[in-house]
């Protein structure tokens, strides 16, 4: 994955922490960007399809490993 | 805060640790989904919002009773289950800090950030002889039903916890 503007490192941390720091995140990007985000808890897989949704910023790929989880998400407005 | 954003309102009635804990992650987590969220502290739930520390004087006898016996604060709250004289509740705390659930403070500190509105209610704080010096900085004003019930019909999602 290249072009990636910020980094959010949500490792370890329980529900609601990844959509939390990633929604901080997001606020000081600006649009057209692309996050990263890694986490470990497995719910996130499904919250940040729900996140997208939800905000319709663009989830553009969700890579899940056994120990971690990377979703990569473009601000869209 | 636009007109058009889609809105939460959340009432805690409850005064248990876990019980607040849902109430704020639900919180949190649509307000970082983008959604506004009110929530509304009433009865037990007022204990959430109490600040450590404070002495208001002229206080009836029944007045310092509730103070004396209700949670100071929102790292004084018991478990609703499982307490167990408060055995169970701090091994929940050792075991939520252990899996780094982020704790009810910290929990009030993010929706702080995030800018989730808390209200306190007027009726229980005069019930229990609670003054506005008691509660948390954050409180954003005493309100009574009728503000809780424009805002609800305003939601899209209202719970009572």
């Amino acid at each position: 994955m290249d072009n990636i503007d910020q980094i959010v490192d949500a490792r370890g941390l329980a529900c609601p922490m990844p959509i939390v720091k990633l929604s901080q995140a997001m606020t000081g990007m600006e649009v057209g960007q692309t996050v990263e985000v890694t986490a470990t808890d497995h719910s996130f897989v499904p919250d940040i399809e729900a996140w997208c949704r939800k905000t319709g910023h663009q989830l553009i790929e969700v890579n899940e490993a056994e120990e971690e989880i990377k979703a990569y998400v473009k601000k869209t407005k | 805060m636009s007109e058009d954003q889609e809105r939460v309102s959340i009432v805690l009635f409850s005064g248990e640790l876990d019980k607040a804990m849902a109430a704020f992650i639900i919180a949190t987590g649509a307000a970082a989904t983008g959604m506004r969220v009110d929530m509304f502290f009433t009865f037990w739930g007022m204990s959430v919002l109490r600040k450590k520390g404070v002495k208001v004087e002229g206080k009836s006898l029944i007045e310092k009773m509730f103070g004396w016996m209700l949670p100071k604060g929102a790292d004084r709250l018991a478990l609703s289950k499982m307490h167990m004289a408060g055995m169970g509740t701090m091994m929940m705390k050792n075991v939520m800090k252990q899996k780094r659930v982020a704790s009810l403070p910290e929990l009030i500190e993010i929706a702080k950030q995030l800018g989730v509105n808390l209200h306190a209610c007027e009726m229980s704080m005069g019930v229990m002889g609670i003054r506005r010096e008691e509660l948390l900085d954050e409180v954003k004003d005493i309100v009574g039903v009728a503000t809780y019930v424009d805002d609800a019909s305003r939601s899209k999602i209202t719970l009572f916890i």
